[in-house]
């Protein structure tokens, strides 16, 4: 590579070699590396009863873990799963949580802190050193890998019989596709799947929170209700993928502080229904501001101003929230006028 | 001396148990002559050499306690009523997932504690890794014949990242089915593709029946499969390798200064997977972590205020969060550069970590292995680089914070943001300029410590009534560990008229690499060593001044 062409004698000396080997400081090499410096005795390599102390302390340490495994066993059989404690300053915590806890904490870390307790003062600490070996092979050894290889390949004639090798290439790329296609069924195609919520026309308004039909009157100025199309049921199967598309948000504004003329005609006397999953990555929105008109994604602060068609305010939202186009059925009753006009959540490629 | 022992042993055939044992392994196995290579091998000492082992230790703890989680979590979508010990949560509707994961915390004893280590484990491990990686960055340990190790720890980081991710995700619960969300209202942004792989991902549209189980299988077995290789293969090399050592009295780049293995490393570091291991649970018995019975079962209309994910994943949230939400609408189809761009900044910005350690080596040239650790000082442009990359991923941390800190510190979430997004264009430039200022200044001290030497707080008054400080001499030890960093000089362009006096043009990759080596090492980048001179000059003349 271009590498090659800086010159050798631009890289720096060796570390050391450029003042000489191990060797004393002198006149020429006030800075020659002295060598390792000799060992110096710890309290324990020369005082018995200091040994004694260190291994009384190892001792003790594995003694406490051995007490609190046996505390542990104890704890698991004899507190209640259930059982609270009010433990200062942690507050009401689980009695067994906290006392399993604690005694495991206790038996692994008293042998940790033996057993480095042990290290540090009772053997050698006396420093040696290890040769270093290049990592790379000696050039014979690189010649007869080279050879050897050259002689297999030649011997297996993969570079004479071309037909051979071509073939099996061909084989060796074709054969990994069975895994790609079984790969196919892990889901259906896109297809209209994003473009489509359940609302239609004439489908009635459920408020989320008491399952009952919504009126006009039930929506109050500077309230925020949650609304999912009528028919849809907790319990049924596909509920979360229905209700992470259909959800909608319902607020009431006076008609004259409605700044968007399409909101307004898509209102019904200043309710609005927009969508409630965000058009940033689709975290549902629930903080709604009732003086500003504002609503706020709690995920990542996109702000939409719901008296003005929706437009983002603030935040990494790229476009508007979708409004469903809503009216009052002849029993009185908030219903649809149609599915959402475009696709509700985040934004994909096809979404156009 | 062993092989003695063991011909002496085999002739009489009644050796004790242990050598009898360890002879039938040999004789099956060859762990003679693997023992004989590594029992007594040497490491050297450092604490910041044991960074690397706390990921290692909480790794192995993480899998052991995932182990038995397995055994009582279901990685199932079907929903169900629950109606079990946790009364607040009665008759609602909620995954089986949620549900098992409501039963390891409150029916099973033992099971919110092994749940909570694997969880701060997980934290821990992720935390150790990035610690780790400044560590080998900053000393310059992932040179030749390292960088290979390097990639490996780079690909254990991002594998750790997304293996967490996954795990966090099962249980399910509002929180995390929030960031699942997240992923894949980002997955949606990839152009052309992103409709596709969303369906393929969670068989359909989202949320689907599958993606517990399939993040479960990814979680549990795809992903630590691949890292437990990882791992593997980082140790083998570490081993191979032999470990990097400070440069010191006696420790040059063809040796290796510390202790055996067997005993003190296999007491230190075997004591210290304890104090790991002891630790977490500690920590898991005191403070609570993910607590899913107060966030509820998901569902894909609700959500939570201040919703956060694991630290590891906040600099991508941050990204997102900061980014303006352009986007570009043509011939009928979106560019969603609002999320698009974060992502791909996201994996630019980790790839440079992959990158670094062959950009370095084609700068300076150097095709030598080394040994030796640099002190982050003598290397100020790739410690300056790596606090600029540090600087800018530490305020994309705030910025996947900025509601948490707006709300904490009374801010204004408007200005948070626009602090992140300047933040992360200025920060990095404004960390690299100090940094390199400090290592310099830093390099400066250790010249005048050793020309001078070291300030020894004695003010001494001379007959005629001057004061001054008296300078103690270093040690030749601490002299020489001054002095012993290797120095490189900007690379040239080669000469552009060739041996027969023909003008070559030089090429721009030339040129680009003169530049950069300059500025790794060209005057004003690095203070020169004190030489040989300069020392006699002022210790042979007239002592202090």
């Amino acid at each position: 590579m271009s590498s090659q062409d800086i010159p050798e004698e631009n890289l720096p000396a060796e570390q050391g070699a450029a003042h000489g080997a191990v060797g004393v400081a002198d006149e020429k090499h006030p800075f020659a590396d002295p060598g390792l410096p000799p060992h110096e005795h710890r309290i324990q390599d020369i005082d018995e009863r200091a040994a004694k102390r260190s291994e009384r302390t190892v001792a003790l340490l594995f003694t406490v873990s051995m007490l609190a495994t046996i505390g542990f066993i104890a704890s698991f059989v004899a507190i209640d799963v259930d059982k609270s404690v009010y433990i200062w300053p942690l507050g009401h915590i689980s009695a067994l949580n906290f006392a399993l806890g604690v005694t495991l904490g206790i038996a692994l870390f008293t042998i940790g802190a033996g057993a480095v307790h042990w290290a540090r003062t009772l053997m050698s600490d006396v420093e040696v050193a290890d040769e270093r070996h290049p990592i790379e092979a000696s050039p014979e050894v690189r010649e007869k890998v080279f050879a050897d290889f050259k002689q297999g390949a030649k011997e297996s004639a993969i570079g004479r019989r071309k037909l051979i090798r071509t073939t099996m290439f061909g084989a060796l790329t074709l054969v990994p596709l069975s895994g790609v296609v079984l790969l196919r069924d892990l889901g259906p195609l896109p297809e209209e799947k994003l473009r489509h919520t359940l609302w239609s026309k004439g489908k009635l308004l459920v408020n989320m929170n008491t399952n009952e039909p919504l009126r006009p009157s039930d929506v109050a100025v500077g309230s925020l209700t949650f609304a999912k199309p009528e028919g849809l049921e907790e319990h049924d199967h596909g509920f979360q993928n229905e209700i992470a598309k259909a959800a909608l948000m319902i607020v009431r504004i006076q008609p004259e502080n409605i700044k968007d003329k399409r909101e307004l005609e898509w209102s019904h006397e200043g309710i609005v229904a927009y969508s409630k999953i965000c058009t940033h990555v689709g975290c549902p929105i629930s903080l709604y501001e009732q003086q500003t008109h504002h609503v706020l994604c709690p995920c990542h602060q996109s702000t939409f101003d719901l008296s003005d068609g929706a437009r983002v305010i603030f935040g990494p939202a790229g476009h508007a929230l979708p409004q469903l186009r809503i009216g009052v059925n002849d029993e009185g009753y908030l219903e649809a006028l149609g599915d959402f006009e475009e696709p509700v959540g985040p934004a994909f490629w096809e979404r156009g | 001396m062993s092989t003695t022992a063991n011909t002496d042993s085999r002739s009489r055939g009644k050796a004790p148990a242990g050598e009898r044992v360890a002879d039938w392994a040999d004789g099956r196995l060859g762990i003679y002559s693997l023992a004989k290579a590594n029992m007594r091998k040497i490491f050297p000492d450092h604490w910041s050499f044991m960074l690397g082992e706390i990921c290692l230790y909480s790794f192995i703890i993480i899998i052991l306690t995932g182990v038995y989680l397995t055994l009582f979590f279901h990685p199932s979508m079907n929903e169900v009523e629950y109606h079990g010990s946790y009364v607040p949560m009665q008759g609602q509707l909620m995954s089986e997932a949620y549900k098992s994961t409501l039963e390891i915390s409150f029916d099973v004893r033992g099971g919110l504690l092994i749940r909570q280590i694997h969880h701060w484990a997980a934290i821990i491990f992720l935390a150790g890794m990035f610690v780790h990686m400044m560590r080998v960055f900053f000393t310059g340990a992932f040179r030749k014949p390292r960088e290979i190790n390097w990639l490996f720890g780079f690909l254990l980081f991002v594998l750790g990242m997304f293996t967490g991710f996954t795990g966090y995700s099962l249980p399910d619960d509002l929180l995390s089915g929030t960031g699942v969300r997240f992923t894949q209202g980002a997955i949606l942004s990839v152009p052309i593709v992103g409709t596709y792989i969303s369906m393929f991902l969670f068989g359909g549209e989202f949320p689907g029946d599958d993606f517990v189980a399939r993040f479960y299988s990814i979680h549990i077995l795809l992903l630590p499969g691949i890292m437990l290789g990882l791992v593997v293969g980082h140790l083998i090399l570490v081993f191979y390798h032999k470990h990097t050592q400070f440069a010191g009295p006696g420790r040059t780049n063809k040796n290796v200064v510390g202790m055996p293995l067997l005993p003190v490393y296999m007491a230190k570091a075997g004591g210290f997977f304890f104090l790991v291991f002891g630790v977490i649970a500690l920590i898991a018995g005191i403070a609570t972590v993910n607590p899913i019975w107060a966030l509820g079962p998901y569902r894909a209309d609700q959500v939570s205020t201040g919703a956060q994910p694991d630290w590891y994943m906040g600099f991508a949230e941050g990204l997102v969060r900061a980014m303006p939400g352009w986007e570009i609408n043509l011939w009928g189809h979106t560019l969603v550069l609002g999320v698009f761009i974060p992502l791909v900044i996201f994996g630019l910005f980790l790839a440079l970590i992959a990158v670094y350690p062959f950009i370095e080596s084609w700068v300076t040239g150097d095709k030598r292995e080394h040994h030796i650790l640099d002190r982050p000082r003598n290397a100020p442009t790739r410690t300056a680089f790596g606090v600029a990359w540090i600087t800018a991923y530490m305020i994309m941390l705030i910025g996947g914070g900025n509601d948490i800190v707006a709300t904490h510190f009374h801010l204004s979430i408007n200005a948070v943001t626009w602090f992140v997004r300047i933040g992360f264009f200025a920060g990095p430039v404004i960390a690299f300029i100090v940094t390199k200022r400090i290592c310099l200044g830093l390099q400066r001290r250790d010249k005048d410590k050793v020309l001078h030497g070291r300030e020894s707080g004695i003010i001494k008054r001379l007959p005629h009534g001057e004061f001054i400080e008296v300078h103690e001499p270093l040690s030749q030890e601490h002299m020489y560990t001054l002095t012993a960093h290797e120095q490189y000089k900007p690379a040239e362009i080669g000469p552009t008229v060739d041996e027969n006096g023909v003008e070559r043009k030089a090429k721009s990759s030339e040129k680009l690499r003169a530049k950069l080596s300059n500025a790794y090492y060209g005057e004003g980048n690095q203070i020169p060593k004190p030489t040989v001179e300069e020392y006699r000059e002022i210790t042979s003349g007239h002592g202090h001044h």
